[in-house]
């Protein structure tokens, strides 16, 4: 078992990375992720594998594309307008179904915004972000720890479904330390080779065709459903969460991310008041684990949202709780990271106390 | 008696027919790629990496493990994949909207960085698939789709020359501009098309061919009048010949 080290969020997500048996970076400097392109330069070479800074993030996408190609584990990181410019080439990879691990830190917006902590691309993470049908695997973070498992599993979970696959995260997870047990290194042997359809060089096989299109709409259509199909198998086997003094709650906080973790602190004194208050924490923001919500929210007194955005997670809250509970909403925009205090007051003034 | 095969399709092209119009050379550029790389004996271990345009379908006719790019960045996917495995050959064909318009970045940092890939660019001067819109080739006072007065360098500035520019970055170990309307300059040009990919079997650095190219369709005049129109106007404009050579003549 390896030792417990204090590391930083975004140091922490490409060290495990690393281990992961990631050995290709290919990266854009965007505020505020860039420890995460600059650890991987000086470990990247450390193990044998690629770093390249590139001259865009357009670049960049189409080069994990390139890199996915060949099914070799890729991986890069990026923040809210650098993840836009990625989106054609996030689309391509998804109707092409090649696995890659994107980080997306998530800044204050919309336009250049700020480089403040944010959550604004929930929506671009879980409704599309690019053009046409097609859905991400979008896991969210609240702890190094768990930013270091997630990017752990994240790699396999792309190889497994053929899927990009998201970490979305924000400057408070990025910046902060925290002390981590780091999973062991892969063994790259024990990697997946996708001999079926990766591009190695046709030796001695048929050639292979990786491709995210076709003009007829009867095949496109094919594929599109075969996507589908996919994804629905990810829905039933994918969704996570993490449930917080539940048992006895008559309030439901529902947060993810950074908000979540601040969430636990309402929680607790919410509780020395008398207000008998818990946390509902989807980890995976796609699939959004909406029949375990559901379960949760009958009899409830109220589900209380709480974001760093207008209420895009207040949506699938929404979908999820149907009519078993009021749903109110709080959040904070352009990069302001709410306090327990306020969130505390707006849940006691939705209460009418 | 017994008969003898004098000539073949490359085995690098597979059975699947031309789609380009007729008098487009495009199919010669396809056939010299093969036969280069049949020559070289590397299909076993190349990667086709097919554009946005006209030869979107490349990815179908080349007999190796192939992709097509998102519009322009064929140089930034060859970078992943040559960089994931080094080992394998990697090429972009793109055309000139492609890689000269939307592309620009991309091939511009491809060549600089000096990557270990190959790109046959076919300038035509026009928009072949999208129904002959202005190029940045497009020659001044030709007359496209989007230049119906022709084109202006006021308002359209001036026909880029692709290899003039690449020829500046420092990572690239193998450039020439060729066409294709003559016997004499199809032999050329494979000459050319094996220089830019031995200058990545060797490790040299970024090998590029520039391939003037005829558009009859899209032009609006017969095949053989566009083999005349290419040597006529596109030849004054993009001088022909070898900018970067450090592959040298032993092959």
């Amino acid at each position: 078992m390896s030792e417990r080290v204090l590391v930083k969020g975004t140091e922490a997500i490409g060290e495990a990375a690393v281990r992961a048996g990631c050995r290709l970076f290919f990266g854009y400097p965007i505020t505020p992720q860039n420890e995460l392109p600059e650890y991987m330069s000086k470990r990247m070479p450390e193990v044998g594998g690629t770093f390249l800074q590139t001259e865009s993030e357009v670049a960049t996408i189409n080069m994990v594309y390139g890199a996915a190609c060949t099914g070799t584990r890729v991986m890069t990181s990026t923040s809210s307008p650098g993840f836009s410019l990625m989106q054609e080439g996030v689309s391509y990879m998804a109707c092409a179904q090649l696995p890659a691990v994107l980080v997306n830190v998530v800044r204050g917006g919309p336009g250049l915004g700020d480089i403040q902590p944010s959550q604004g691309d929930y929506w671009q993470a879980t409704k599309g972000g690019g053009h046409g049908d097609y859905k991400l695997i979008v896991l969210a973070p609240s702890t190094v720890q768990e930013a270091v498992d997630l990017t752990y599993l994240a790699f396999d979970l792309a190889d497994e479904y053929r899927n990009p696959v998201l970490i979305i995260a924000d400057g408070v997870i990025g910046q902060m330390m925290e002390p981590v047990t780091f999973p062991e290194f892969r063994d790259l042997n024990t990697l997946p080779k996708h001999e079926s359809w990766a591009l190695t060089g046709a030796d001695g096989r048929e050639k292979h065709i990786v491709v995210s299109f076709d003009i007829d709409p009867y095949v496109l259509e094919k594929m599109n459903l075969e996507l589908v199909e996919k994804f629905k198998r990810i829905e039933a086997k994918e969704k996570r969460w993490e449930e917080y003094k539940l048992d006895d709650a008559e309030i439901v906080i529902t947060a993810f991310g950074t908000v979540a973790r601040i969430a636990k602190s309402v929680v607790e004194q919410a509780r020395r008041e008398g207000i008998k208050v818990g946390l509902f924490r989807p980890i995976t923001l796609w699939p959004f684990p909406y029949e375990r919500l559901e379960e949760i929210a009958k009899g409830k007194k109220l589900i209380f949202d709480v974001e760093m955005n207008m209420g895009q997670m207040l949506e699938d809250v929404k979908l999820a709780v149907k009519d078993h509970a009021p749903v109110e909403y709080y959040g904070r925009l352009g990069g302001v990271v709410p306090t327990p205090d306020e969130i505390l007051q707006a849940l006691k003034s939705k209460l009418g106390r | 008696m017994a008969f003898e095969v004098i000539l073949k399709k490359p085995e690098s092209l597979t059975q699947k027919e031309f789609t380009y119009c007729p008098g487009c050379t495009h199919g010669i550029i396809h056939r010299l790629v093969a036969e280069v790389i049949d020559e070289l004996g590397i299909r076993e271990k190349t990667i086709a990496v097919a554009p946005i345009g006209c030869s979107v379908f490349a990815y179908q006719f080349f007999n190796t493990d192939a992709t097509v790019a998102a519009h322009g960045r064929a140089p930034a996917v060859a970078t992943g994949m040559k960089r994931a495995r080094p080992d394998l050959y990697v090429f972009t064909y793109q055309g000139d909207g492609d890689l000269a318009a939307i592309g620009t970045a991309e091939i511009i940092h491809a060549a600089n960085r000096g990557e270990k890939i190959t790109t046959i660019f076919v300038n035509n001067a026009i928009y072949g698939m999208t129904g002959g819109q202005m190029a940045p080739t497009t020659l001044l006072g030709m007359k496209t789709t989007t230049t119906p007065y022709g084109r202006s360098a006021e308002n359209d500035g001036y026909p880029l020359h692709v290899a003039e520019v690449i020829k500046e970055a420092r990572g690239v170990a193998f450039l020439a501009r060729t066409k294709v309307n003559t016997p004499q300059d199809v032999v050329k040009t494979k000459k050319a098309i094996k220089k830019a990919f031995l200058a990545q079997i060797k490790g040299l650095g970024f090998g590029m061919v520039e391939v003037l190219s005829t558009c009859p369709t899209n032009w609006g005049i017969d095949p053989v009048s566009a083999l005349k129109w290419l040597e006529e106007h596109m030849v004054p404009e993009y001088p022909l010949g070898v900018f970067v050579d450090k592959v040298g003549d032993e092959q």
